[in-house]
């Protein structure tokens, strides 16, 4: 961290950047506690007085419920999977690399690296023939592919850097390689986990690639569901506001938490 | 072969775990849903394969590549999808400098004003498409046409008048923090030494940017490029719930295309033959940064 006390000035501007930055956001929350009327006044109302009719509004609509759940069931659903199939696999890595180990590691980043374009005609057809079309759990399953390199990647670094003995102890105590990882492993794991969880949570939260093609009415997740206001055209922009402020809020404050995890996340080591 | 040695050798032996059997579900499922469907997608851009019309299937050898490479409308969508990431490339990671060097500096309410700056990478794309396209991109209610007639100006449809513009504006505002933590990150790796020992020297702060803090950044700065470019070539909610891929075609990028023809007329072989060059141009990327990451993987422990 830096030592030095700036100058007034770049202080002041430092303010300005952020508040120029967050002002879109700001703004749409303002307009989550305006009525349609206040929405879309001109000119534009700062203050007014706060009503919570169009939250209500927007929440209490039948379908909002559905749409707020898939997108419960699709992030922590393929969180959970991802975490399920990656523990297992950063902790073989991680704590009896071979030769090959760089290279599989290597090749689950690169996974990520795919353009979604390039398997989403395969996977719409298959998904299709197996009716997993409109199906929340198949958009999980999806995501937990899209995120599996990332938490690996995640949960990776994290256990290279737990003590080995540790582990020895327990092997030699005659753990089996379950008991190690659950008793051992995961209870010296928090940080790792939880940021893990958290970035995986936050990527599958704010989707719309997949989830816009593969789901429909039933399925589809407040990515989708917010999307349908693309076509509103000005008549509803506080309810718009309002189920949107819904949607992005526990995300954005996970994000907050989350700041230094998703450097290391999404760079896969490569920014130290 | 000692006594010791050889029970040392066979008691790790025993205790290795299995580590294949470990390391199988999260390959296979890789495997099942990114190698085999690309695959396929290479097997149906070989191939006559339209949903409308699914019994006339057939080899048609490169004609699906041919029929891009001969339409304007797939250079269109290249050369917006390069204009589309070229300019948000520029205007991230020279926004995201700027911001990094302000947000590392010491003063009062930093972590507070960082967090604020750093939002806009949480929010859901399609929501950042609504929030400009409606609330500030409006032409009539929107704030920036506020704005415009407060300063005697007519007010722009911005969308329709400058639509690419407005995306980049868009995107870009999404990507700055991402661009911005990972320049922090490689800031405060530098040595405060160095720092100071240029300040003895009598270096000013611009000299001080350029020639120490510059230089430091530039594998940061290499990676941001990269990653970015990696995510940004897949861009799609912020068109799709924006403009639509229009006014025409300008903004339709190369991802916006594929699902025009996949999902829109049902020409799967056409599509597939699009997403082939999509990957293989994201590729050219990405074996840079692999690169990257490999070689730091081979340089002890991260």
């Amino acid at each position: 961290m830096s030592t030095r006390r700036p100058r007034w000035e770049l202080t002041l501007l430092a303010y300005l950047a952020a508040g120029i930055m967050f002002f879109p956001i700001f703004w749409l929350f303002l307009t989550g506690f305006k009525s349609e009327a206040e929405a879309m006044a001109i000119p534009p109302r700062l203050f007014f007085s706060p009503t919570l009719e169009s939250l209500y509004e927007a929440v209490t609509r039948s379908d909002y419920g559905r749409h707020f759940l898939n997108s419960i069931i699709s992030a922590l659903g393929s969180t959970l999977l991802a975490l399920l199939l990656a523990v297992p696999a950063a902790y073989a890595m991680a704590f009896y690399p071979t030769p090959r180990t760089p290279g599989t590691l290597l090749w689950m980043i690169s996974t990520k690296m795919m353009p979604p374009v390039g398997v989403i005609i395969p996977v719409y057809l298959i998904f299709r023939d197996l009716r997993w079309l409109d199906n929340v759990w198949a958009l999980a399953l999806i995501y937990a592919v899209m995120n599996l390199p990332v938490v690996v990647w995640t949960l990776y670094a994290y256990f290279r850097e737990v003590p080995h003995e540790i582990m020895e102890a327990a092997r030699v105590d005659g753990a089996s390689t379950a008991q190690e990882m659950l008793r051992v492993l995961l209870p010296v794991s928090g940080p790792a986990i939880a940021s893990a969880a958290l970035l995986s949570i936050i990527l599958a939260w704010n989707e719309s690639f997949w989830s816009l093609n593969l789901t429909a009415a039933q399925a589809s997740p407040l990515s989708v569901y917010v999307a349908s206001f693309k076509t509103a055209e000005g008549l509803f922009w506080a309810k718009m506001s309002a189920a949107s402020m819904i949607a992005i809020l526990p995300v954005i404050v996970m994000g907050w938490l989350a700041q230094r995890q998703l450097v290391r996340g999404l760079t896969f080591g490569a920014i130290k | 072969m000692t006594q010791t040695q050889a029970l040392v050798r066979s008691k790790t032996y025993r205790l290795r775990p299995n580590t294949a059997a470990l390391l199988a579900p999260a390959i296979l499922l890789l495997v099942v849903f990114t190698q085999i469907p690309f695959v396929l997608t290479l097997y149906y851009s070989f191939r006559r394969f339209n949903l409308l019309n699914p019994e006339r299937q057939g080899f048609v050898g490169l004609e699906n590549f041919h029929s891009h490479l001969t339409d304007p409308i797939f250079w269109t969508a290249v050369q917006n999808t390069l204009v589309l990431v070229g300019s948000v490339l520029v205007i991230t990671v020279l926004m995201g400098l700027a911001l990094a060097v302000l947000f590392y500096q010491d003063f009062p309410g930093r972590g507070l004003a960082r967090t604020l700056a750093i939002s806009p990478f949480f929010v859901m794309p399609v929501v950042s498409a609504l929030i400009w396209k409606n609330m500030l991109m409006h032409p009539v209610y929107g704030l920036f046409a506020w704005l415009a007639q407060r300063l005697g100006q007519e007010p722009i449809d911005w969308l329709a008048a400058y639509p690419m513009q407005s995306i980049v504006l868009m995107v870009s505002w999404q990507w700055t923090p991402f661009a911005m933590l990972l320049i922090l990150t490689g800031l405060q790796s530098l040595s405060k030494e160095q720092l100071e020992a240029a300040k003895i020297d009598g270096a000013n702060a611009w000299q001080e940017f350029r020639y120490i803090i510059v230089p430091h950044l530039a594998q940061t700065l290499s990676v941001v490029v990269m990653l970015e470019t990696i995510f940004l070539l897949t861009i799609f909610a912020e068109i799709y719930a924006s403009t639509s891929g229009g006014p025409g075609l300008a903004t339709t990028t190369l991802p916006y295309l594929i699902y025009l023809k996949a999902f829109g007329e049902y020409r799967i072989g056409v599509a597939a033959a699009g997403a082939v060059f999509a990957v293989i141009l994201a590729n050219i990327v990405a074996i840079f940064v692999l690169r990257l990451i490999g070689r730091n993987l081979q340089g002890g422990r991260t």
